[in-house]
């Protein structure tokens, strides 16, 4: 669940990337850090069908619910982490902008 | 257990080599020496995209451990380590799982290497054929 989560953001934000504008926004550091993570997922997922096999499939229901708040956990902390990176680096000039605003009022 | 310590590891060596090869380059433009019609990707910039791989992954999946309980904010930082046998099973998992992790990501960024140069070659012969007509 966590890697088909992370899988699905990578896919969409990688959509997302190649309608872009301009590279304003950086959503490439983005696309690439869920591709890392999805890469390293699958090699996980690879390692645990060889342990478990067809039990791979069928996990519990709290496993799932559990896996599935984690998919969602690691999005939002790769989104809370690309933001940052975007507010830091500031291309538009926004948060300049606005600061100096502050300092002038 | 620990296996993003694997990735972790690679992307502090590929943000060293990337530091040296963007002083190379920089020097190289600096003396003259490249080549200004030559079109492709500098090589800093595709380690740029491999540490982006490589660290981005290992953080997400360090978040993952700390969901876990594997990773504590404490000394020795991973639990694993205060039991000779559970550090000994997280080694094994780091030398199988972790390396594995490492070996495919860096698989599938030179495979985008060669993608992205293909695509920057092509536009370049497109442009080139404009131009002569």
């Amino acid at each position: 669940m966590t890697l088909l989560i992370t899988v699905f953001a990578a896919i969409i934000f990688s959509v997302k990337w190649y309608n872009r504008q301009n590279d304003d926004m950086k959503l490439g550091s983005l696309c690439l850090m869920l591709w890392g993570a999805s890469l390293m997922w699958l090699v996980d997922a690879i390692f645990e069908y060889a342990e478990l096999k067809s039990e791979y499939f069928t996990p519990a229901a709290e496993d799932m619910l559990n896996d599935a708040f984690l998919g969602l956990s690691v999005v939002a902390l790769a989104l809370v982490i690309w933001l940052v990176r975007l507010l830091i680096a500031d291309p538009k000039g926004t948060v300049r902008l606005a600061l100096n605003k502050k300092d002038a009022a | 257990m620990a296996c993003f310590i694997v990735s972790a590891a690679e992307a502090v060596v590929v943000s060293a080599v990337e530091k040296a090869e963007e002083k190379k380059e920089s020097a190289r433009v600096e003396s003259g020496n490249e080549a200004s019609e030559k079109v492709s990707i500098p090589f800093s910039r595709k380690l740029k995209w491999l540490r982006s791989l490589l660290s981005g992954g290992a953080v997400l999946l360090m978040f993952e451990h700390v969901w876990h309980g594997e990773v504590v904010p404490w000394f020795p930082f991973l639990t694993a380590m205060s039991d000779p046998a559970d550090a000994a099973e997280m080694f094994h998992e780091m030398a199988t799982v972790g390396v594995s992790m490492a070996v495919l990501v860096t698989f599938v960024w030179a495979l985008m290497c060669k993608a992205a140069d293909v695509v920057v070659k092509r536009a370049a012969q497109d442009d080139a054929k404009v131009n002569e007509a």
